[in-house]
């Protein structure tokens, strides 16, 4: 929720809260204490280098790995053990740094089947696909377009994901994940092998989707100018640490920001 | 020229949601419809009745209850003939136990207990996948094997350990036993494959069919969208044995009259699994196509040998057959994995914009 | 209460009162364990070096032994036979990786898995179609194997141990270290182990996968016929054996897809495993279980420990 013309502080409760967290794969430390809250309708960036542990940390969230100390609360609740299904059914939706689409189906498919978890007519329903079933599946297809609309991937609805250009999976998979009307989207660089054009549009789409939705957004990039035109927050991994913590504009002068980024001797 | 999309605008989405958009594919499945009902039940021989679309129909069966686990979730299974002789001896202890009821319900009801043990041999997806299913599903095929040969309960004791079909009615026709006519028995088959074959489409085309697919193209990426990976394998597992189930009951009851043991055998799996490769992972359509082709094959091969003057032994074109049906295999995966459903659909809109390519 | 007895007590008994029955079992059951193993060491081989589960080692097995013998009945002397299987081996391993893998390269895993099937059914057809399908007879003595037996006393019985079985042993660890020299000392060696590692990794120092895959599927076209003559001759060569070679995938399950110790001692679980089995608890159940038994401990064991004895954890990662 950025006003135009500047950055703004972000309203709203605290969305999401990670407190101590700590992952270790074997002897490496991915995750190591950290601890930061995102805001009910902020962008919040996740920003690092290379190894930084930026992709555990929202395979955390969601609940792909489970942290081995520390706890993450949402919406209020603490959670203890949480599988990745549980994350989308409590509003948490994904991307992935490679485009992890279902490469056999259509796009429109594809974003379907991101409405799974509000579809609910049974088996008997769905072996006749007649009145009720076929009722949902309309109405489904309706919100569908609505986002295909949005997306502006209307002539590619029919056609199998496999066969589409990066750029254009990037944005299906955006589809897919508004698909699920979540309250806290995670996008892990969603415009990594993009160009300036296709960058301006995925932009305009992640500040659109948090306009017109009030979706709440965490995004890991890599592109400086876009973390700092698009993010309220931002938070700075390094070595699994966390290590600044603020508006852009404070990251940016935060000395061992810099020196993460340039490489001072440890 | 004729086949064609244009002008056919949808103006709902139930329309464009519907299995079959295209007008002439309506036309085309209503026409088939008829023929299969009534034109060939008038016309067809006998011979071609039982020796061709009695064994077709049951065999696509089979393939759309494997295509279900393997082509639409990604669950390469070798249980095939397990699960179909369940369905089988099901029916076969069902009634001789209760003669009373109508054999079409038995077969229906059958399938069940392939359900059951499907699901049973599909509880370790929970924490497999892969390669190590696949050996899952060989114990099932192995132990249910030796079971129908071993438990003499299940063939009622009978010496040879065969089970004999006994003549059941329908509407005071004979349609199973030795008095049954092809008729009777090719509309019983074609009825039930037609029915199961119409929810098949329906499932694999709605929430359902998008779980499934989910899981095989990227199940890590449909766990975080919601879907409970275990639960969508595990009614793959079941629906897809129901289906070999059926298919099992009715090969016994209406095709081949009696079952020796080791009918349902590896063998049974290999061929079912064939018939799936070949005619496209993931089409129901293929199935129908790839039973045509594996089935026809031997028949064929001997025909065109026999025209061509050429004088072969009956092991010979066996072990041809063994031969092509292998090399089809790999060509099939090299060239389309998808199968012959995918060259069906290609030719179709080759067809969509002849003969103005461009 | 009886049935429980039957199961838990009875067979127990049974063992302490016949120990040398018992000797005898473990040691059928050690002899196909070994052999269940090589037939393991194959898929191993081959998995390691090209990520393909080649479910057509059984049948390479029956198609090995085929040669050796068919070329024996048509006047061939023993040891050129073998040297001309040695080179059949060699040229399905060539046609393999031109025809098969090669045009595959980069297909999912289980599309190249599903080849294998069709490249079994070829070779069944191929096998048939060239040597018929009778079972033949290994030519065992002509190769030098011994044939016999070996009566040893003990606990007051006669514990019977074949020659060949022990020739068998003998071979196969002869077989398993010259494999372990030759994974860690030659050049050839080293490739392999990098194409093990990573496909890409080692075509980017300059490896050739192509020439890499033949060598693999040669090596285990050699443990192919080197397995197809042990069993050949203990039992007799035909086409029901690659039912029997298909026990090697639970073998592979217990001792993990990547581990040649694990392909050995997997055999060996599941070889004394499934002869005890069907000796002691078989009649309980009207025997035969030896058909299935192999399949069920592998599934147990799955559900426990999936990665196998000796395979590696994976950490999957998105």
């Amino acid at each position: 929720m950025r006003a135009p013309g500047g950055p703004e502080v972000a309203v709203g409760g605290v969305l999401l809260a990670v407190e101590n967290v700590s992952l270790a794969f074997g002897g490496v430390k991915a995750v190591n204490d950290v601890s930061f809250d995102i805001r009910k309708g902020e962008i919040r960036a996740i920003i690092g280098p290379n190894g930084a542990g930026k992709t555990s940390m929202l395979n955390i969230i969601n609940g792909f790995y489970q942290p081995q100390q520390g706890r993450i609360t949402f919406k209020g609740e603490a959670r203890s053990k949480m599988r990745p299904h549980d994350a989308a059914k409590g509003g948490i939706a994904r991307t992935f740094q490679n485009v992890a689409l279902f490469r056999g189906m259509t796009s429109l498919d594809n974003i379907m089947a991101g409405r799974t978890l509000r579809m609910n007519k049974n088996l008997f329903w769905q072996l006749l696909r007649f009145g009720p079933a076929m009722t949902e599946e309309v109405e489904h297809r309706h919100r569908v377009e609505e986002i295909i609309d949005f997306l502006k991937i209307q002539e590619i609805r029919r056609t199998p994901v496999g066969r589409l250009p990066y750029g254009l999976q990037k944005r299906v998979e955006l589809g897919r994940a508004l698909a699920m009307e979540p309250e806290l989207l995670l996008l892990d660089e969603p415009m990594a092998g993009m160009n300036l054009e296709e960058k301006e549009d995925m932009s305009r789409f992640i500040l659109d989707v948090n306009d017109h939705y009030g979706t709440t957004i965490v995004l890991i990039e890599h592109d400086m100018g876009v973390v700092m035109d698009l993010s309220d927050r931002v938070v700075v991994l390094d070595h699994g640490v966390k290590i600044a913590d603020g508006t852009p504009d404070e990251v940016k002068g935060n000395q061992s920001v810099i020196d993460a980024y340039l490489g001072v001797a440890h | 020229m004729f086949y064609r999309e244009a002008g056919q605008f949808k103006t709902t989405y139930q329309a464009d949601q519907a299995v079959f958009p295209i007008l002439q594919d309506r036309v085309g499945l209503a026409l088939i419809l008829i023929g299969a009902f009534v034109l060939i039940p008038l016309v067809a021989s006998d011979f071609f009745l039982s020796v061709v679309m009695i064994p077709l129909l049951i065999l696509a069966l089979a393939s759309i209850g494997l295509n279900i686990l393997t082509g639409y979730t990604g669950l390469l299974s070798l249980g095939t003939g397990g699960f179909m002789g369940v369905g089988a001896f099901a029916c076969y202890k069902l009634t001789t136990l209760f003669p009373g009821v109508n054999i079409v319900i038995w077969i229906l009801v059958s399938g069940f207990f392939s359900t059951a043990l499907g699901i049973l041999f599909g509880l370790p997806s929970l924490r497999i996948k892969g390669f190590y299913l696949t050996v899952a599903t060989l114990a099932a095929q192995f132990f249910l094997d030796w079971s129908f040969i071993r438990i003499q309960w299940l063939t009622n004791y009978n010496t040879s350990g065969a089970i004999e079909v006994p003549t059941r009615t329908l509407f005071s026709f004979p349609v199973t036993g030795p008095n049954a006519t092809p008729q009777f028995r090719y509309l019983v088959i074609l009825a039930v494959v037609t029915l199961l074959t119409w929810f098949a489409s329906n499932l694999v085309h709605g929430r359902i069919g998008r779980m499934w697919m989910a899981v095989r193209d990227m199940d890590l990426a449909a766990e975080l969208i919601g879907i409970p990976l275990y639960r969508t394998k595990l009614l793959a597992f079941a629906i897809s044995s129901y289906y070999c189930g059926v298919a099992g009951a009715l090969m016994v009851f209406f095709w081949y009259g009696s079952a020796e043991p080791g009918v349902f055998n590896i063998d049974q799996s290999f061929t079912i699994l064939f018939m799936v490769i070949i005619g496209g992972l993931g089409s129901l359509t293929g199935s129908f196509f790839g039973a045509a082709l594996i089935y026809g094959l031997p028949i064929m091969m001997k025909a065109v040998l026999h025209g061509l003057g050429i004088n072969i032994l009956p092991a010979t074109v066996e072990h041809l057959t063994f031969m092509t049906v292998g090399a089809l295999i790999v060509l099939v995966l090299i060239v389309e994995p998808l199968g012959l459903a995918r060259l069906w659909q290609i030719t179709k809109q080759k067809l969509r914009v002849w003969p103005f390519p461009y | 209460m009886d049935i429980l007895y039957k199961i838990l007590i009875d067979p127990f008994l049974q063992m302490g009162q016949a120990p040398d029955l018992l000797v005898q079992t473990l040691w059928e059951g050690l002899v196909s364990g070994v052999l269940y193993s090589l037939i393991a060491l194959g898929f191993v081989l081959i998995f390691k070096a090209s990520g393909v589960f080649n479910f057509a080692q059984g049948i390479m097995v029956v198609f090995a032994a085929l040669t050796l013998v068919g070329l024996y009945e048509l006047g061939v002397p023993a040891f050129v036979a073998l040297g001309l299987t040695i080179v059949v081996m060699f040229g399905l391993a060539v046609a393999v990786e031109r025809l098969m893998l090669r045009p595959l390269v980069n297909q999912p895993d289980i599309i190249l898995f599903m080849a294998t099937f069709g490249l079994t059914y070829f070779l069944i057809g191929f096998g048939e179609l060239v040597f018929g399908g009778n079972p033949k007879k290994m030519i065992a003595s002509e190769l030098y194997l011994p044939s016999g037996a070996y009566d040893i006393k003990m606990f007051g019985g006669f514990v019977s141990l074949q020659k060949i079985d022990i020739a068998a042993a003998v071979i196969v660890s002869l077989m398993v270290i010259s494999l372990a020299v030759f994974f860690q000392k030659t050049r050839i060696g080293r490739a392999l182990r990098a194409v093990a590692d990573s496909h890409k990794a080692a075509l980017s120092v300059g490896i050739s996968l192509e020439q890499i895959w033949v060598v693999v599927w040669f090596a285990a076209g050699i443990v192919a016929l080197v397995t197809g003559i042990m069993w050949g001759a203990r039992s007799e060569v035909s086409f029901s054996l690659q039912i029997i070679a298909l026990k090697a995938l639970p073998v592979l399950i217990l001792g993990g897809f990547t581990s040649i110790p694990g392909a050995i001692i997997g055999g060996l679980i599941i070889g004394i495993g499934e002869k005890v089995g069907e000796f002691y608890w078989g009649p309980l159940l009207g025997s035969g279980i030896e058909s299935w038994l192999a399949y069920v401990i592998a599934l147990i064991f799955l559900l426990f420990r999936p990665q196998g004895l000796f395979g590696e954890k994976i950490i999957e990662r998105i």
